[in-house]
């Protein structure tokens, strides 16, 4: 999928311009926040529960070579198989031809996030076979032609009336009087539809939060359970995953989930956690005849060993998202790729190149509460400033940018000239707000000041006072 | 080279330190000893405890529990959920041996053996365990009791004996490699909280989504 990443700035705008779209996010920051926070609350092995998760994950990524080939093994004992997809591209030809040979003419999917970074969808409609997403919110995008907006949540950014308006136009052949006034009813419909779909697809592929060497078993967790129609009901199951989503051990792979339900939707365990291992089994009367898992490099072993690897950590729960005063006021389509919010900005430069993805380091005002929320604790902000390092590095930036850092480094290293500066700056600002503490335009800033005010500086500047407090 | 091949030693390049050995032998004594990890205390404690702490974690998320004292209660007690359901008194099971021995016809109960089919309205599974700490409740597959029970038909009712209630995730896992030995797994092991739910439209819980509607355990002390 082409990112939209480099033109990041503009997306800003027209998102903060969109009235649907900041009605949607409104709610949606704080409602996750209060969720997680009750969760966390209710179980006091919490945190340490956060530190063995990154340990665990740790390890494997020390070991990934060697975990990997454990898993495969396992897999093929089980009587599944296992494709190697270094790239895209790869992944894409090889999905295709699992789905030619069991002669697919539709395909169910799960909510998967490799299957939007690989824009499946597009390449399976080009080469004659529908996909059908059947994660509600998949659903709601794919009919939309749009991409996910969230992690957890794909289609955050939409409002109930929007909704109804995709129902109606997608659902010709449904009764044009019906009543789709209720959330509920709008559910219903989406149901009914899909019940359908999952009888007449003949595979299904879904994403996988791990898999564990131990057993060669992979993991998808849900709460709508559509998950598990499309992985059971058709001939063939593929499963899509990226290399790092391994653990090693049934017990590992508690230790995680006790995590990531709670710092994605506040929930002490999703409704659904699926742990498939190889085809059906003699004498089993449901369950798919094949089972296939395509497991996907795509950039990512480029960051290991390197200052970047404890990106390769996440486990997609969005909490960062939910946490991000950017991510809230912009919502995700704004970050122009696959993954928005801070793992976003983290994730999208190694996977695409920073060139193409230059401005998203500079989405963050470095509150710190990404790092804060991380079940996995990635350290997300110092990872932005790795990248700003290497934009900077690589002459990527602006001229003015150039320009005003290297000025502002020139006045820095000068205390006096400095003070100087910012005194003269703040009072400036002080009497531009007229005593009233709020600007609505600050000179060459009215990107930002066109959407809020910016607070404008009461007193003294932070030396003054620091000097006064020393005496 | 093979993608495979090139893959792999790309990562292990990146990776290794010339330290390949060690690092073998550190997965596999990993894997081998599969030690636990922290386990929270929440469900831990005796037998009734367990009991308690499941009955709240699974009604907390909008499943029902009833609780008999004897195996042979369980048809009645299913025929009296459906009838409040206002659901006709047809239940589709596997061929689990427990469930084959009840007295079926005390219920008045219509009995179909097999899959589950699209015109199912009700099925009923037994449980391989229950987990405490969450209320949750843990299925494997196979013609005991067949995956598309838990999924298809839009009641579920699951016959949970009390000793199988564990405190954590890690004691059903010890099971499971008891009955199917280390490292193997049935095809699916399927972790259930409660019945199916979407928040995807404006984030308003709305039950079901694809799911069962009902999930309704009865544990059978
Ligand atoms: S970076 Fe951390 S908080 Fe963000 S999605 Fe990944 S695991 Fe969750």
């Amino acid at each position: 999928m082409e990112a939209s990443a480099a033109t990041f700035p503009a997306n800003v705008i027209k998102a903060l311009a969109d009235s649907q779209l900041q009605y949607a996010m409104t709610e949606t920051g704080p409602r996750f926040q209060t969720k997680r926070s009750v969760a966390r609350d209710a179980l006091p092995e919490f945190d340490a529960l956060r530190d063995q998760s990154r340990d665990i994950k740790n390890h494997v990524l020390d070991h990934l070579d060697i975990y990997l080939e454990r898993y495969e093994a396992k897999v093929q004992a089980s009587g599944g198989h296992v494709h190697w997809a270094a790239t895209a591209e790869e992944a894409r030809a090889q999905i295709l031809e699992i789905c030619r040979k069991a002669n697919a003419r539709v395909v169910t999917k799960g909510k998967s996030m490799i299957s939007e970074e690989i824009d499946l969808n597009h390449h399976l409609e080009a080469n004659g076979i529908q996909p059908v997403e059947t994660d509600l919110g998949e659903y709601l995008i794919q009919i939309r032609n749009e991409r996910p907006s969230h992690i957890i949540a794909p289609a955050v950014h939409l409002t109930r009336d929007q909704v109804e308006a995709d129902f109606r136009k997608a659902h010709t052949h449904l009764d044009p009087n019906r009543d789709l006034t209720e959330i509920p009813a709008l559910v219903e419909e989406a149901r009914t539809v899909l019940r359908q779909k999952y009888f007449e697809a003949d595979a299904g592929v879904t994403g996988a939060n791990f898999l564990i060497a131990e057993t060669g078993t992979s993991i998808i967790v849900t709460n709508e359970g559509n998950g598990d129609l499309t992985q059971t009901l058709p001939k063939v199951h593929i499963v899509i995953a990226s290399i790092e989503k391994i653990v090693p051990t049934l017990e590992d792979a508690a230790t995680i989930l006790r995590v990531l339900a709670r710092s994605a939707t506040g929930q002490d365990f999703s409704n659904y956690t699926t742990l498939s291992t190889g085809p059906r089994r003699d004498g089993d009367p449901d369950g798919p005849e094949e089972y296939h898992v395509v497991i996907l490099d795509n950039g990512r072993s480029n960051v290991l060993g390197t200052e970047f690897q404890d990106m390769l950590r996440c486990i997609r729960c969005g909490a960062c998202l939910n946490h991000c005063p950017v991510y809230n006021a912009v919502g995700g389509h704004a970050y122009g790729w696959v993954y928005p919010g801070p793992i976003g900005s983290v994730v999208t430069p190694a996977l695409v190149g920073i060139e193409n993805a230059k401005h998203l380091p500079n989405a963050s005002t470095f509150c710190g509460r990404c790092e804060e929320v991380c079940p996995m604790r990635i350290p997300l902000p110092k990872m932005l400033r790795h990248w700003r390092e290497k934009e900077f590095e690589r002459h990527l930036q602006p001229a003015s940018i150039r320009w005003g850092l290297r000025f502002w480094a020139f006045a820095a290293k000068r205390p006096k000239l400095y003070q100087f500066g910012t005194r003269i700056a703040a009072r400036v600002l002080a009497n531009m707000g007229h005593g009233k503490g709020r600007l609505r335009n600050v000179p060459l800033a009215s990107g930002w000041t066109k959407y809020r005010d910016f607070p404008a500086p009461q007193g003294k500047t932070f030396q003054q006072m620091w000097k006064e407090r020393a005496k | 080279m093979s993608s495979r091949d090139a893959m792999l030693a790309r990562i292990r390049s990146k990776v290794s330190k010339g330290n390949d050995e060690a690092r073998r032998a550190a997965v596999d004594a990993h894997l081998a000893s599969h030690p636990r990890n922290l386990i929270p205390a929440r469900g831990i404690g005796d037998d009734e405890h367990r009991l308690r702490v499941f009955t709240e974690m699974m009604q907390a998320v909008g499943g029902s529990v009833e609780v008999v004292n004897d195996i042979n209660d369980v048809p009645h007690a299913a025929a009296d959920y459906l009838r409040n359901s206002n659901l006709p008194a047809q239940l589709r099971r596997g061929q689990d041996a427990v469930l084959a021995k009840l007295p079926w016809h005390r219920g008045t109960l219509e009995i179909a053996v097999g899959r589950a089919e699209e015109s199912d309205r009700a099925s009923i599974t037994r449980a391989f365990a229950g987990v405490a700490e969450s209320g949750t409740i843990i299925q494997t597959s196979g013609q005991d009791n067949p995956t598309t029970l838990n999924f298809l038909p839009e009641v579920h009712i699951v016959v949970l004996e009390a000793a199988n209630i564990f405190a954590s995730y890690e004691e059903a896992w010890s099971k499971l490699r008891g009955q199917f030995g280390e490292g193997t797994m049935p095809r699916t092991v399927n972790m259930i909280s409660g019945p199916s739910r979407t928040g995807d439209i404006e984030q308003t819980i709305v039950r079901p989504a694809h799911g069962p509607k009902n999930m309704h355990v009865i544990i059978v002390r």
